[in-house]
């Protein structure tokens, strides 16, 4: 099993510019169902590089193409409105990876598509996710992935790839792995990965790479504690040389100055290992921590 | 990004929340003087404030606020305020404005809060002090209220309003102001985009009005593509910016200027965090920290590197990428046409190179054979070689 993706999914790709088209044709050789574009100009002809057809709209997609999933890669002013078209058709899964979204706009698509319409968004701002040997949608390379038992949770793109890399080198390999991104407001939260992942019996492990700024970290430690115990979990706090008060690249990434405390990586670490999460120094160290556990 | 309190006022201003009659933005002593008499002699008005525009807290403490009741005070505190150092920013504009009789003060702000997703009004009959430390002593005293989505849709409702500022006690005979001003704040904090707009002190005058005697807010950069890009907010002197952060921000790359000799470059902000964390981890200490985004060209890789090396206590680099929307034959351009656009420099780049295509990437290094580059196979590796050159250096 997996969690949010597998075998079944058939994607649909909002944005069929060139980066849309450079990942979504690289999902597609992994052998990721792409089962439509969407183009509002370009209906009725075939997106020729991933040879699928390109329909008006996500509702087309989904009645005609059977899509289920949607990768959205369109321009950050536009985000807001194909997440919400996306989530009027009905699709069950929604991947943003567009980076640069206001946070207003987020406010509102978080209300609508997730607290009120309960669908799965992922981001945005975020390299999507990937299920080894069933799935990927997004940007996160496959060649670096292998299929395990080791479930992946992280708010950043590239030091994601960069433990997924450490861990294969290992031997080790993933259940699936999502890319929640590093915005003030995304759609799914560590946590909710984290209780995904409690449920999948094919995930018997669990990796996670944080960041300074925010509680969200300390919010699943404490659910781990109480409902997992027993369940090998690692993370990585990523910014333990950061100042204070300055933004490190991530909207969400600040220790905020005169903020309530417990949002730099140190006083992160702290408090996780305290809920007996073992939280390296480093994502060496992560892959190291995480072959440890899974030995004892 | 966050403005000054004068930007603030204007902001409120254009949005109906009041504030005090219009001031001055200053950056000379002498232009202090003009405003402070023409307030004084040629309006009325019995006092100005001299007040420090920075973008930090703590501006009174630190001796960037005064009262001047006459135009040789006004001249005095500029001349000190002016030059000011509070708290690593220099003070290059102070704005005088009429001094309004303060009767009360109280505190009032719209904030995005990050744990409800939504936004949180915080409001207190205690005001012009830290709102962090009433509510450690008096937590009673400050109330927050989480606005709905339906609120957030059609605008705060004033019986809302009216419901916070009673909650928190504010007199009787300011409250239905102070309503008024909440909803149009909310308005404001909606219709800018903002993700902060505190007043700290709102105040009650003698006369009994209800205005924001300061103004703090921070702009969603993200939101400027349908603000004409914010131009209207980046003035000369105020960001106190080191100047490669400067640059760098005119050129859209993330650069934050930091006291060590390792020059840091790599994709994505994570990866760079952690880039950091490793040269520490190895006994070094990184100099700035650079994001070069994702997808970047071999152009934006080559400016980025130019950035990183113009900094003089560079003494080594090193270059953290993995590749996913990145591609590895990119980066490799990208510094094979940096070495050949900076010339020579002494610097040498310690480079490490995986995911998306990193093996066309590496293959490219090893066939321009550049003499300041060296490659290591692993993000630990790199650091520790990053580390040792920068002290050799």
């Amino acid at each position: 099993m997996s969690i949010f993706i597998d075998e079944n999914t058939k994607v649909v790709v909002q944005g069929i510019g060139s980066q849309g088209t450079f990942h979504a044709k690289r999902n597609q050789a992994y052998g990721t169902s792409i089962v439509a574009g969407t183009h509002p100009k370009k209906s009725g002809t075939t997106w020729e590089e991933l040879d699928v057809p390109v329909f008006a709209t996500v509702k087309e997609a989904v009645t005609e193409a059977g899509a289920n999933t949607s990768m959205v890669m369109v321009p950050a002013p536009f985000t807001k409105d194909a997440i919400l078209e996306a989530y009027e058709a009905g699709v069950q899964t929604i991947v943003a990876v567009t980076e640069g979204v206001p946070v207003h706009d987020m406010t509102e698509v978080y209300d609508t598509v997730v607290r009120r319409g309960g669908v799965r968004l992922i981001g945005p701002n975020c390299p999507g996710l990937i299920s080894p040997g069933k799935s990927n949608v997004g940007i996160i390379p496959a060649d670096i992935t292998m299929p395990g038992k080791v479930g992946l949770v992280s708010r950043s793109g590239t030091l994601t790839y960069q433990i997924m890399h450490e861990l294969a080198q290992a031997g080790i390999g993933i259940s699936t792995c999502v890319g929640i991104g590093g915005d003030p407001v995304i759609g799914t939260q560590f946590l909710d990965v984290i209780q995904a992942f409690a449920q999948d019996p094919d995930t018997e492990a669990i990796a996670f790479v944080g960041e300074i700024g925010g509680s969200e970290e300390q919010k699943a430690g404490e659910w781990i504690r109480d409902n997992i115990p027993d369940t090998p979990v690692v993370g990585y706090i990523a910014g333990f040389e950061a100042p204070e008060g300055k933004q490190m690249g991530h909207a969400g990434a600040i220790v905020k100055e005169g903020g309530p405390g417990g949002e730099s990586a140190a006083e992160k670490k702290e408090i996780l290992e305290g809920y007996g999460i073992s939280v390296a120094m480093n994502p060496s160290e992560a892959a190291q921590l995480m072959i440890e556990r899974l030995d004892s | 990004m966050d403005l000054v309190e004068f930007q603030g006022k204007q902001l409120f201003r254009r949005n109906g929340v009041p504030v005090p009659a219009e001031g001055t933005a200053c950056r000379s002593v002498d232009e202090v003087e003009a405003a402070a008499r023409q307030y004084i002699e040629d309006d009325g008005a019995t006092a100005v404030m001299v007040k420090a525009q920075v973008k930090t807290g703590g501006r009174g403490k630190a001796g960037g606020v005064k009262y001047a009741p006459s135009v040789d005070d006004a001249r005095e505190h500029a001349a000190n305020i002016l030059g000011l150092d509070i708290k690593g920013h220099t003070v290059n504009v102070v704005y005088v404005e009429p001094a309004s009789d303060i009767a009360e003060e109280y505190y009032l702000s719209v904030m995005h809060d990050r744990v409800n997703k939504g936004e949180l009004i915080i409001c207190s009959r205690e005001g012009g002090v830290e709102i962090e430390e009433v509510n450690r002593t008096n937590p009673q005293a400050v109330v927050k209220r989480q606005v709905t989505p339906a609120e957030r849709q059609d605008g705060l409702p004033r019986e809302v309003a009216l419901e916070v500022v009673t909650e928190a006690n504010f007199p009787e005979d300011v409250r239905e102001e102070a309503a008024d001003l909440l909803v149009a704040l909310f308005a404001a904090y909606l219709a800018e985009d903002a993700t902060l707009t505190e007043i700290n002190p709102l105040i009650k005058t003698d006369d009994g009005r209800v205005i924001a005697l300061d103004a703090k807010v921070t702009l969603d950069g993200n939101a400027a593509f349908r603000h004409d890009g914010y131009a209207e907010w980046q003035i000369e002197g105020i960001d106190n910016d080191d100047p490669l952060e400067a640059e760098a921000k005119s050129k859209g790359i993330q650069y934050v200027k930091l006291d060590g000799d390792v020059g840091v470059l790599g994709n994505g902000a994570g990866l760079v965090m952690a880039t950091l964390d490793v040269v520490a981890q190895n006994g070094g200490r990184a100099a700035n920290f650079l994001d070069v985004g994702g997808g970047a060209s071999a152009d934006a890789m080559a400016e980025s590197l130019g950035l990183v090396l113009s900094d003089p206590n560079v003494k080594s680099v090193f270059v953290n990428i993995f590749g996913g929307i990145t591609r590895g034959e990119e980066v490799a351009n990208g510094i094979v046409e940096a070495t050949q656009r900076l010339g020579e420099f002494p610097q040498k780049l310690v480079v490490r190179l995986d995911g998306t295509n990193a093996e066309e990437g590496r293959r490219i290094l090893e066939e321009a054979d550049l003499p300041s580059v060296v490659s290591e196979p692993t993000m630990q590796d790199a650091a520790a070689a990053a580390v040792r050159l920068a002290n050799e250096g």
